[in-house]
């Protein structure tokens, strides 16, 4: 790259000359290699930083700090600086731009938009300290009646007649999303897969297979068959509560994984099946799905190899056409379906894709909830609803939109020690989450990071279970599309229709 | 007496939900003996407390033996055009035996009371959709597209008189004194936040499903979204109207039994669940699951009126039991009792007309129903676990 085309920094490592002890620490934990100590002092290559904060946290004299590189450009309303630093970077390297982690263009949040009622005199609300309040559910396909029959000898006997479908019961209505051994590391995924066993909540294994030291938690995981098939074999599909057929991701939909060959050491590779430092990317479409019939076809064979005894599921990202979409998936025989939104996360996707395709994860559910129940399909199915539930307000939000349970991965990350600098393709992480180098996946202490995740849902059931009594319900099923008890304050009417909420007020 | 507002709110309230709180009372003869209606006006104008005038109502059944197998629809109208345009639209898709007004005592000085109207009816025969089906399409057509009309009930062989009032000019009004019936149902009210209307009086009724309710549904909007999926239409602005329906999907539609359906409304805690045996655990927790968004939440107390296939009376009250109901039994255990105070019955016990006492008072347990089925009497008394005293047996499983 000439001189004349290199871009200023987003970024600028400050170091406290006076307080540096020049112990170089920061230079090794520093993964990105912008720090660096020249025999004199810690030299800092701000083009390098990613603001992981790795080296803030570690250094033990609290002597750096990293700032924003803020007066380097004209001012340009429209040419922002990020459309002028993608400019820059794709007239440079001529590629299609990857990023990580979820959208982050500053599009209002609907879910902010949204405000939840309480009760006040004619009925009494509940406290949850002192009262039952019930955050269990179902996870799989119901009948949509029960059929009882009444001895004509005997009044008091009554044949149960109706033979039930594999639910899966879980303790709150949270989902870790689906994210592979490859995208995060052994570690991560370690700590995830104990805290959902310890909670009873379910965990998505990722389209990355299932490493045989995982089997043991495969009752909390539920198996993800994607386009690229790797890692499935029959002890993939038996290891699990459930498997859901990925067809597409909230950050990407229309593509398939992306999982940079910097990621695929020799655990990747025998876990996923392929050749070390390969790319792993899996086929935009299921080959040997074109149409819903062929998917119909694909959840009829999952649940003949496996015995009809876990529930199928299908995950599509949500877009314009969604709700007929996920019709024909349930009239197909899935047992759940799952939504993610535009903001969902990813490990590695093309930006463009990230930041433009896609619909907010609110308006989806409640398309496709109002939808399944116009064809009177809605209670036979979970819905999971994903793709930015950034804390418990967005899960209550979501629940009360329609979903049954809401799944979210960041938080997930954010608590075991991501800073959230979307370098995840890279993987570089410096906190051990999303890499796969051994000596970065050390700095990620499973205990540590599994109680992190364990509080972290203790502590969103229990926010559930606040409001649910202020909303003097007793049971999270009957919060469940009570959009009654939702309002809405945001701009546009138009979004309230949509979501069948009525504005605050009224 | 309030003389407008019959058979719609008003528009500028249309929006809203009527919250309430009120009195319910209710009686049966076991032996399906009928009576005047002066005991359960008694019953329920001594809970004057629990209104506000602003509406009442009773629901009779047994009071029309002489045309048992009509549907006997009971209508408010504003008008004599918004009358013949529903006369019309029945002669069209069904039969009327019989039509006529129903008898009122009107103050002298109102000028435009509602047209209280009874038709007995019989749809036309149809392969596909059974009579009941067809006469519930017919309601809720009624109900949401004819201007100046309302259908307050819709079952055979009884009938719902309601309107917006005291308790006891509700009863005046109808001349419920002079109705003979096995089973009575009253209601009275004391709602929050609009003007209240005829239409929106309790007991809310389709067929042969009447509900008195007390309370508030905390869970309305889901299981208003479960209900619209069966092509319930609630448009009557209450979340009573929610029950009634609920109670006709789960016991008509889904020829479910009354002791499962009460538990599918109010089912027990999980944890209790636990505690169950085989059978009974598996039955317990598919009945929350499949049934999840029929569970009522939030406080209330009802009393539900059916008759198919045997008129039954059932008590109901919310998990925590946040809304009263007492229960009563008379001493030759011919008629039960219930209310929502015991001073109902005390009531009776002042008139001196009457031979009235007790056998027995007792307080059902949350979220437990009272059943009381004409011809079988008590057989549960709302004290038991649920399925107590059920044989529960699993197809295929020995």
């Amino acid at each position: 790259m000439s001189i004349s085309h290199s871009i200023a920094p987003y970024y600028k490592v400050m170091i406290e000359r006076d307080s540096c002890k020049k112990c170089k620490r920061c230079t090794t934990h520093c993964s990105y290699g912008a720090l660096s100590y020249n025999g004199e002092r810690i030299i800092a290559d701000n083009s390098k930083c990613v603001a992981c904060q790795r080296c803030v946290i570690m250094c033990p004299a609290g002597a750096i700090h990293i700032i924003k590189n803020e007066s380097f450009l004209p001012p340009h309303g429209n040419y922002t600086r990020r459309i002028r630093n993608a400019i820059w970077a794709q007239s440079g390297n001529g590629g299609v731009l990857l990023s990580a982690a979820g959208n982050d263009r500053e599009i209002r949040s609907i879910f902010d938009d949204l405000l939840l009622d309480a009760c006040q005199v004619t009925n009494p609300s509940i406290d949850p300290l002192r009262e039952t309040i019930e955050t269990k559910i179902f996870f799989g396909r119901k009948p949509s009646k029960i059929d009882f029959k009444r001895d004509t000898m005997n009044p008091n006997k009554i044949c149960l007649k109706t033979e039930f479908m594999p639910n899966f019961e879980v303790d709150m209505p949270i989902m870790v999303g689906h994210m592979s051994l490859g995208s995060i590391s052994y570690n991560a995924a370690m700590a995830i897969y104990q805290a959902c066993k310890e909670l009873n909540i379910l965990a998505g294994s990722g389209e990355g297979g299932l490493h045989p030291d995982f089997y043991e938690f495969g009752s909390n995981i539920i198996t993800e068959v994607a386009s690229g098939r790797f890692g499935v074999d029959i002890n993939y599909l038996h290891n699990a509560a459930g498997i859901e057929i990925k067809i597409g991701q909230g950050a990407k939909p229309g593509h398939g994984g992306h999982l940079p060959g910097e990621k695929v050491n020799s655990l990747i590779s025998q876990t996923r099946m392929i050749p070390k430092g390969s790319d792993a990317l899996s086929p935009y479409p299921h080959h040997d799905v074109y149409s819903i019939e062929d998917l119909a076809q694909l959840i009829a064979a999952l649940k003949e190899a496996t015995r009809y005894k876990v529930p199928i599921g299908v995950k599509i990202a949500a877009v314009h056409n969604s709700a007929p979409i996920a019709v024909g998936i349930v009239r197909g025989g899935a047992d759940f379906l799952t939504l993610d939104g535009f903001r969902g996360g990813t490990g590695a996707a093309p930006r463009i894709i990230r930041d433009h395709a896609g619909i907010p994860i609110e308006l989806a559910i409640a398309a496709v909830d109002e939808r399944l129940r116009k064809e009177n399909l809605r209670d036979e199915i979970t819905l999971v609803a994903g793709g930015s539930i950034r804390y418990s307000a967005d899960l209550i939000k979501a629940i009360a939109l329609g979903a049954d349970v809401a799944m979210c991965s960041m938080p997930v990350l954010i608590a075991m020690g991501c800073r959230v600098c979307q370098q995840c393709f890279r993987g570089l992480c410096s906190w051990g989450i999303a890499t796969q180098q051994e000596y970065l996946v050390k700095r990620l202490d499973v205990d540590v990071a599994r109680n992190r995740i364990i509080n972290l849902f203790h502590s969103w059931n229990e926010e559930l279970k606040e409001v649910l009594g202020a909303m003097g319900i007793d049971s999270v099923e009957s919060l469940r599309s009570n959009r009654d008890r939702l309002r809405y304050i945001g701009p546009n009417p138009k979004i309230a229709e949509i979501l069948g909420v009525k504005h605050a007020g009224e | 007496m309030y003389w407008k507002n019959y058979t719609s709110l008003p528009k500028q309230f249309r929006n809203e939900r009527v919250f309430d709180g009120c009195g319910i009372s209710g009686y049966m003869n076991i032996d399906g003996k009928r009576e005047n209606g002066k005991k359960i006006i008694d019953m329920i104008t001594i809970l004057n407390d629990r209104e506000n005038g602003l509406g009442a109502g009773f629901a009779a059944y047994g009071i029309y033996p002489e045309h048992h197998d009509c549907y006997a629809l009971h209508f408010l109208f504003d008008d004599e055009p918004s009358k013949s345009n529903v006369l019309d639209y029945l002669m069209d898709v069904g039969f009327i035996v019989q039509s006529e007004a129903i008898p009122t005592k009107i103050p002298p000085n109102v000028d435009n009371p509602p047209i209280t109207w009874r038709t007995f009816f019989h749809p036309q025969e149809k392969k596909n959709l059974s009579e009941d089906e067809q006469v519930l399409q017919i309601v809720m057509n009624i109900n949401e597209n004819f201007e100046g009309a309302f259908v307050m009930s819709s079952g055979k062989n009884m009938g719902v008189f309601k309107g917006n009032g005291w308790s006891h000019e509700i009863a005046e009004f109808y001349k419920i004194q002079e109705y003979k019936a096995n089973m009575w149902l009253a209601h009275s009210r004391f709602p929050t936040n609009t003007p209240g209307w005829w239409g929106g009086a309790h007991p809310f009724n389709l067929l042969n499903t009447c509900v008195v309710h007390n309370g508030e549904i905390t869970s309305y909007g889901t299981n208003k979204r479960y209900l619209e999926s069966f092509g319930y239409k609630c448009t009557l602005h209450t979340d009573t109207e929610v029950i009634a329906y609920l109670f006709d999907l789960l016991c008509r539609k889904h020829e479910m039994p009354i002791e499962i359906s009460s538990i599918a409304l109010a089912p027990p805690l999980f944890k209790e669940i636990e505690r169950f045996e085989k059978n009974y655990k598996i039955a317990l927790k598919n009945i929350r699951a499949t049934y999840r968004s029929a569970m009522l939440n939030g406080p209330f107390s009802i009393v539900v009126g059916l008759a198919n296939p045997i008129p039954t009376m059932i008590g109901l009250t919310d998990r925590k039991k946040l809304r009263p109901l007492v229960i009563g039994v008379s001493e030759d255990d011919n008629t039960i009792y219930m209310s929502s105070e015991e001073a109902s019955f005390r009531r009776l016990m002042l008139d001196p007309n009457i031979n009235f006492a007790l056998k027995e008072v007792w307080h059902p347990k949350s979220g437990t129903a009272i059943v009381a089925t004409m011809g079988r009497g008590l057989s549960r008394n709302g004290l038991e676990k649920p399925l107590e005293k059920i044989e529960l047996t699993i197809e295929g499983d020995n």
